[in-house]
This record gives structure tokens, sequence and C-alpha cells, in this order.
């Protein structure tokens, strides 16, 4: 099982505070390899909430490419964070040339387009940039979003950390996903790392859902920018968060009522029965079949955890006002957030998602019993 | 010498026949029963002489030869009274001292099953054993990756949708502006194929829809059954059991006036309505009860009068074009229901499959497409029609849905799959191997007729005399003489078996592939087969 570990925190930690609690929790998992996401950034990029950056790997002619490429998009360089390791990589990693983090000016006609139009634009490149790159193998995008900063790599978690010098305060963020493994169950790919990210919305998942096959599909079929790539099979877990909150506008809370919806014995007695026996039956071909546990974080920084009933171990989720920490063994919570109420420590079981909000105050318990917000 | 019988074309020997008889005269008391009990006559009181040496018990008398006659079994030859190999005749023999044995290798009275120009009709299946089903293996076993689950004691999710399913999209603003959405059933994915009331004799109904509501009622089980083209009985569809029931229309209406007169009456709605084009053991050939079977009870249900054969037209009168056939029916039996029952096609599998689904997932009614396939069974059909018309399942079943899956409506449109499912006993592998290939449920007939009633007929030729009204068992019969064999309570409980036995190997299916909150519906995956083409056309992995 991959370990995982989520911080939401309101001022801006070092992801090597993430990387320390993969690496407690190591025994149960190999180290073969990272995937991290920053998002709500301090440091400089603190400065420019709103400029897109662009994260990725790239080869000198892959930094070449890039340039003209965004020149041609009308997006010009702003601020860059570049890591181009001196030193030999650690063991299992292979020297892939310079890590990269851009911020950029956006385009003239930026101001008259919509958001919409705005977030097409954006992932519409980074997937041009990642198909380009994918032929010339000279670059490798995971993402080009306001405020958030992607790497994925293969080796030992705290090795590439030292090898990359991840403990730097450009780095610090407030919300930050992590993940220590490389992908198992297809063929080994640094895009089949977790966590995954479009537009805003970023998840990774440890266990396996046995429905991929059908949920790629349909996703796939869905014609949505951006619903692509599936070398592993926890991408469709983003896709769907992505779908149920950006596509359909339905909030946290109904999630998991798509993923892994109320039994027939369950829907009996609900309140809302009409209205989620329909979402049910809209969105069957969404359903999961886990074991699953997913960490996520919506675009307005909201992170949450869910798991489906057959999760035989839960991931757990603590800490106290102004920091949080979701994990999938306790231990790792202890190691980032020692100085907590344990107590008040939450292990959803199959009906529950946590969520904790924007403002980072507390855990909230979401029961798909309970009633759930109005649909508009 | 026995003087010479006249010897014509059509004169066989027992060689010659597929079902030859195997009588014991030492064992036969000569109580008769067989003979009575034949559904075609095939065996007769015969008389034999017998040769007999007289040896002298002294030198001076001679021995000699003496003939008598002794009583027997004979098999008559003559091809239209052939043996079907029932083997009733073994089965009520008290000593054992006949039976059938087949013959696969005598094809002879082949040449000969089209006397006064009429070629062979009969009941049955297509008469082969072949099926790809049955190749098909399941390979995605969890082990490590994720924990095998346990079949006994999870919780599975053994539910389809029978019904159009909106997009999220246009189900989500129904939803919020409580708009119409289409009526969607949640049933069990195995559904009891459409087998009239005529083609099948009343105890057998009644053991069925026993059955069945027993099914719904105590073991929760929403299990459906589809009536096929020859109405329901008056009393059915006036009760609370007719929600258990798929009402069928095919090209002939029987039974028609009497269900839209019972409308009005109706305390719940039906399941669903089947408008039948197509047939998969007869394609392009209409509905066909034969004269023997419309006594007064059927000729009241179906609203004819009494003993005329009973032939659908091959297609809906009414239908001029696919949009028009597709759009009129099926709107018009929405109307008749209020639009609160689902109304969906049922055809038989065939290379234009894809031109009605897409006809159907450009219109928003349309609740599902039920194809059937080559090996589909029917009570009587012409042979022709039954071995060499008609497509593979699996293949079309694959298409249609892969197609839907192109266009982004596989969720929006079940695909109802049928046609030889479990015709060598693999039921709960054939459907489970069905909807991983993208079947939302099966539909089946001929297998509850074996295993709930004890139905004789095989692919190896075996009785398929269904279309006479003589079945041996009373299933297929309206003959009060035959059918009171079948006891309806027992048909019942074997029905109740089947499927409790269906869903225990549908777990022992599902559990290793790590499924259980939903139906794998195009779980393809999981699938593979031995045999590189079958796995290239039906994209799934190749394995040896
Ligand atoms: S097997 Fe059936 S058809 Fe043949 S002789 Fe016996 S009873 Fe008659
Ligand atoms: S037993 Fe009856 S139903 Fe079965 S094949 Fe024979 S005639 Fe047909």
């Amino acid at each position: 099982m991959c370990r995982l570990f989520a911080l939401a925190s309101r001022e801006p930690v070092s992801p090597i505070v993430a990387l320390n609690a993969l690496n407690v929790m190591k025994e149960g998992h190999d180290g073969s390899g990272v995937g991290l996401f920053l998002h709500d950034l301090g440091g400089p990029f603190a400065d420019m909430k709103d400029a897109p950056i662009l994260s990725g790997i790239f080869t000198d002619e892959g930094l070449k490419r890039l340039d003209e490429f965004m020149h041609q998009l009308g997006f010009s360089p702003k601020y860059s964070l570049a890591l181009t390791p001196q030193t030999a990589p650690p063991l299992g990693t292979p020297s892939r040339g310079t890590y990269l983090a851009r911020a950029y000016d956006t385009p003239k006609n930026w101001a008259t387009m919509t958001q919409e139009e705005r977030e097409l634009l954006l992932l519409s490149s980074r997937l041009e940039l990642r198909y380009s790159g994918e032929e010339h193998q000279d670059m490798r995008v995971f993402s080009f979003w306001p405020d958030t900063i992607m790497l994925k790599e293969v080796g030992d978690p705290m090795a590439i950390a030292e090898y990359l010098g991840l403990d730097r305060p450009e780095l610090a963020a407030g919300r930050i996903l992590a993940q220590g493994r490389q992908n198992t169950n297809y063929a080994i790919n640094l895009y089949a790392c977790h966590p995954f990210f479009i537009q805003g919305v970023c998840t990774m998942t440890n266990g396996e859902n046995t429905a991929f096959v059908p949920i790629r599909e349909y996703l796939e079929s869905r014609n949505i920018t951006g619903y692509m790539g599936y070398q592993s099979d926890s991408e469709v877990f983003a896709h769907i968060a992505h779908y149920v909150t950006k596509k359909l506008g339905l909030g946290i809370e109904y999630y998991k009522h798509v993923i892994t919806p109320l039994s027939e014995q369950e829907l009996e007695s609900h309140r809302d029965r009409e209205r989620l026996l329909r979402i049910k039956q809209l969105c069957r071909k969404l359903i999961i079949d886990g074991p699953n546990c997913v960490i996520g974080c919506l675009q307005d920084k909201t992170m949450f955890m869910v798991q489906d009933r057959k999760k035989l171990r839960p991931g757990i989720v603590g800490g106290k006002p102004g920091i949080f920490a979701f994990a999938s063994e306790v231990c790792g919570v202890n190691a980032a957030v020692p100085d907590r109420d344990q107590s008040q420590d939450f292990q959803p079981m199959y009906l529950d998602t946590a969520i904790v909000r924007p403002d980072c105050q507390e855990i909230t318990i979401c029961n798909q019993l309970d009633l759930l917000p109005r649909l508009h | 010498m026995q003087s010479a019988r006249p010897i014509t074309p059509s004169t066989l020997s027992v060689t010659d026949l597929p079902w030859q008889i195997d009588w014991d005269k030492d064992a036969c008391t000569l109580c008769g029963r067989c003979t009575t009990v034949c559904p075609v006559n095939a065996i007769e009181l015969g008389v034999f002489r017998k040769r007999q040496l007289a040896t002298a018990p002294s030198l001076v008398e001679k021995t000699e030869t003496k003939f008598s006659v002794f009583y027997g079994i004979r098999q008559r030859t003559d091809p239209a009274y052939r043996c079907v190999g029932c083997g009733m005749c073994n089965m009520v023999c008290p000593n054992n001292a006949i039976k059938p044995v087949s013959k696969p290798e005598a094809i002879t009275h082949r040449f000969h099953m089209n006397r006064g120009g009429q070629p062979r009709t009969r009941g049955g299946r297509r008469n082969t054993n072949e099926s790809l089903l049955d190749q098909l293996k399941f390979i995605r076993i969890s082990m490590l990756t994720d924990p095998a689950l346990d079949a006994g004691r999870h919780e599975f999710e053994l539910r389809t949708l029978l019904g159009r399913v909106q997009s999220p999209e246009q189900g989500l603003t129904a939803i919020t502006e409580n708009g119409w959405a289409p009526p969607v059933r949640e049933i069990y994915p195995l559904v009891i194929g459409s087998m009239s009331f005529g083609a099948l004799s009343p105890n057998m109904w009644e053991g069925l829809i026993m059955g069945v509501t027993y099914l719904n009622e105590e073991l929760n089980m929403p299990v459906r059954f589809c009536t096929g083209e020859g109405g329901c009985p008056p009393r059915l569809l006036r009760s609370r059991f007719i929600k258990y029931v798929i009402l069928q229309i095919a090209s002939g209406y029987f039974g028609w006036d009497e269900i839209i007169r019972s409308i009005p009456e109706m305390v719940e709605d039906p399941c669903a309505v089947e408008i039948k084009y197509g047939q998969g053991a007869k394609p392009g050939d209409g509905g066909l009860l034969m004269w023997y079977k419309v006594n007064k009870l059927i000729a009241a249900i179906r609203g004819v009068p009494e003993g005329v054969s009973l032939p659908s037209p091959p297609t809906h009168q009414t239908k001029y074009s696919i949009e028009e056939a597709v759009a009129k029916m099926i709107q018009s039996m929405y109307m008749a229901w209020g639009f609160r029952v689902p109304v969906y096609p049922k055809i038989s599998a065939s290379s234009t499959s894809m031109a009605v689904l897409n006809n159907l997932t450009r219109n928003p009614y349309a609740a599902a497409l039920a194809i059937d396939g080559e090996d589909g069974g029917t009570g009587a059909a012409y042979n022709v029609s039954m071995d060499h018309m008609g497509h593979p399942i699996a293949s079309n079943l694959r298409d249609c849905y892969l197609n839907l899956v192109k266009t982004g409506s596989q969720n929006e449109l079940p695909l109802i799959a049928g046609g030889g499912i479990g015709k060598n006993g693999n039921l709960a592998a054939n459907a489970a191997a069905l909807i991983m290939l993208g079947a939302s449920m099966v539909q089946s007939g001929k297998y509850m007729m074996q295993a709930a009633a004890g139905c004789l007929g095989t692919e190896g030729d075996r009785c398929n005399i269904c279309n006479i009204g003589m079945c041996p068992k009373g299933i297929t019969s309206q003959d009060p003489r035959l059918y009171r064999r079948l006891d309806p309570e027992k048909v019942a409980e074997r029905l109740v078996d089947v499927y409790l036995g269906f869903d225990m190997e549908m777990r022992k299916t599902l559990a290793p592939l790590g499924r259980s909150t939903t139906l794998p519906i195009g779980m393809s995956d999981a699938l593979g087969i031995a045999d590189k083409d079958a796995a290239e056309r039906l994209q799934i992995k190749y394995v040896v």
C-alpha cells in the first residue's frame, strides 16, 4: 500500500515536514518514489497568487522549447525556481535535468476571458506541453495552475529531498499532498505517480480500484479536456472529484455519494432518498470498487479524506486549529503535529467524509446518512 | 423370406435414425408403459418370429426347427414417427428395459424431413454444443494488490438498472428543476426470458410466476419475468404481482386487447414493456404458435379462434422506417401507462444491430435494448432458421457496448443480452462474461425450462418437440393430460433453487475479481480467451 500524507495549515510549512511523516510511515512502503503537491504557497510565490505556475522536469532542449511554446501562447516568465542538481542522483533516480517551477504573467487577453476559458487555457497548455514532451522525451509537466507546484520522481523520498534541496523557503506551502511510492499496478511511469492534478483539484489514493477500466472508459467518453492519462487506476479519483465538484457543481459532501453510494437499505430511511437514488443511478459508472482511501484538495483549499467500506485500515485525520494532518497511518500524524489532542483524531469509516475547510479551524465529519446541502 | 414391404424413397431402417431404441427382451415385462408415454408414437407393440431348435432326447427322434412368435417393442422407421430421444420410455419402464441411444452419424432421415413439401419445424435451440461464452475465462484475480472478497460473507450489490438513465448533467437538471425523468427499475440482472402463455402450459406459467413472487417477496431478489407474445392471464394483470412482469408486445399483438382493457383496473404498473422486433432463434421471422396448442383458454387470452395456427408477421404492421418504429411504438406504449413504465425493443442479434442502437440512443425514451443471439431458444420455428440464421451474441453485444462507450452513453441505455446463456449448464459464468463484455443484464428462457421444469431438450437434437403440444414433461403442452405431470409448486421451488444457486455462483465469480459494490458491467479487463482472433474481436486479453 502507498503511504499517504497531507497537511492543511494556515501558515506555510516546509514540504520536508510531509516527507518526514512519510519516512516515519516507511515501514510498509518501499520508498520507491515521491509525489508532491504544494498549494497556497509561502515564500516569493506568495506575492503572485494569481500567476499560473508551471511545474515539471525539463532537459536543456526541453527548456528551450518550453520558452518558445509559452511565448507563442503569450505567457511571459515572471519568477522561476529552478532546481538543477549538481550532484549525482541517488540510487534508482535517473538524472533528468532541471526541476522547474515557473510563474508566468498571463497573456494580454486574459482580462477579457471568462474564468472557465482561463481554466481551459491553462489545462490545454499543460496537455500540449505534456504530449509534445512525451514525443520528444524532453519535458514532463505536472501542473500549470496558480499558486500550485508539483513534483514527481522515482527513488527514495528523503534522498530525493536532499538531492533536490526541497528544504527551501520557496517551497513552503499551506496545503501539501505527499506520497511515497511509484505505482505498482500498471507499467511504471512518472505520470502514474500520485497525486493527480486537474484544474485545481488534486487527489491521491491508496488501495486498488477494481472498477478502473469501466470508470476510465466512462470518464474518457465525457468529452472533457484533461480526462486522459490513466496510467494508474487511481487517477480516476481525481477526475471524478473534478467532475463532481466542477462539472456537476456538487459540493464535496456529494463526492462519496458518487463513488460509494449508499445501499438500498441505507437509502430506505434517508431523508434525501429520492435525490440520492437518482444520483446513484445517474453516476453509476463512477462507483468505485475499492479498497481505497482518497485524500484530496479542492480548488478552494478544502481538504478531505474518504474511504470505502472495504478499506480494512482506514486513514486518519488529526491536528489542532491552524494545522491538520491527513495520513494513512497514525504515526504520520504524530510526526507532523505531535502537540495535538489525540482524542480528537478521527478515522473516517465507510460512511464518513472528513473535511478541513479553507479556514483550517476544525475537522468536519460528513456522514452519508446526514441530510445533504440543497442543490442549486 | 418375409415378403418385401413396399420400398419407397422414404423407406428407412432404424439405422437411418438419429435415436435408436435399445430394448432388452429379457428385462421387458410387456407392461406397455413405454408405448403409452412416447410423445411421438415412435415405438409400438411388435410381434416377432422366433426360431427354436427342438433337440431330440433320443436317437430315434429327429431334431427339428420350430417357429413361434413373441411380443415386444418395435421402433417405427417412418421419419414422421422417428424417436426424438426424450427418454420418457426409459423413465417409465419399471425394469430399465428400454432406452434411446444417440447415433449422431445417422443422418439419412434428414433428407426426408420435408413430407408434403413442409420442411422441419421444431422447438429448442440451434443444434450445436459449441459456445464461445464457455471459452471465456476470468483472469483478473485479486490476491495481494487488494484483498479478495469473501463470497459467503461480503455484501454484493447484484442489481442492475432497467430504464433510460439520463446523463448526470441532464439528470441533475431534472432534479433541481423538478423535471420529468424516465422511469428506471432496479432489478436482478438475470431476467426470465420471454416465453408466452400458449407456448408454455398453464402449470409452467403458474410455477414460474409463483417462483418469481417468492424470490421477490420472501428473498428480496427483484427477479422479473417477461411474458413473451401471448398476453397475460386477466387475474395476473389486475393483481399486484404484475409489477414483477415485463409485458411483451410483438407483431401479432396477441393478448393486447385484454391488456389494454385491464389498464384502468391495474393496481400496479408492470415492470416494463418489451417490444419484440426479433428473436435470436428465428431472426427475421415472426412468432408461431401451432394449431395443436391453441385450445379454448389460449384462444380466449389471445383473442383468436380455437385450433388455428397463430403465426405473427415478421414485422410490425405499423412500421415504415426505423425512426418511426422506434418513436411511434415506444412513445405510444409509454403513453399507455402515463410515462411511468420503461419501454424497450428486443431484436435478434444481427449485423444491423448497431443501426437500431444508434436510433435508440437518439430517442430519449428508449429504455434499453435487448439483443437475442443465435443460440436463443424458441417454442416453434423452422429448423433452417434455428440452425443457420442469426448472429452470435458475444461480438454483437460487445460492438454495441463499445459503440455506447464511444458516444458516452454506456450508462444511459442498458443492453440486455440473451441467447444460449447456460446452454451447457454454465449459467452464472456465461452471464458474468456477458456482463463484463457490456451487458447490463441477461435473459434466459430455455435454461429455466431445463432447470426449473426438467425440460429434456438438448442441442444434441434431443426432444425439441415443443411445437406440437406433446411435451412429455408438460412444459410446453396445452393438453391437461400432459401438463398435469408438472406440479407448479415444484417448478416454483426449483426456480428459487436456480436463482439462489446462480446468485452464489455470481458471488464466487465476482469476489475473486474484487468486485462487490456494482455489477461489473464492461469490466473487460477481467476477461481472457485462448483464441487470438476472438480476443482481438472482443477487445479482451489473449491468454494461453
Ligand atoms: S425416447 Fe422418447 S421418443 Fe424415443 S421411444 Fe422413448 S419415449 Fe418415444
Ligand atoms: S421436454 Fe418439452 S419443453 Fe423440453 S424440449 Fe421436450 S417438448 Fe420441448
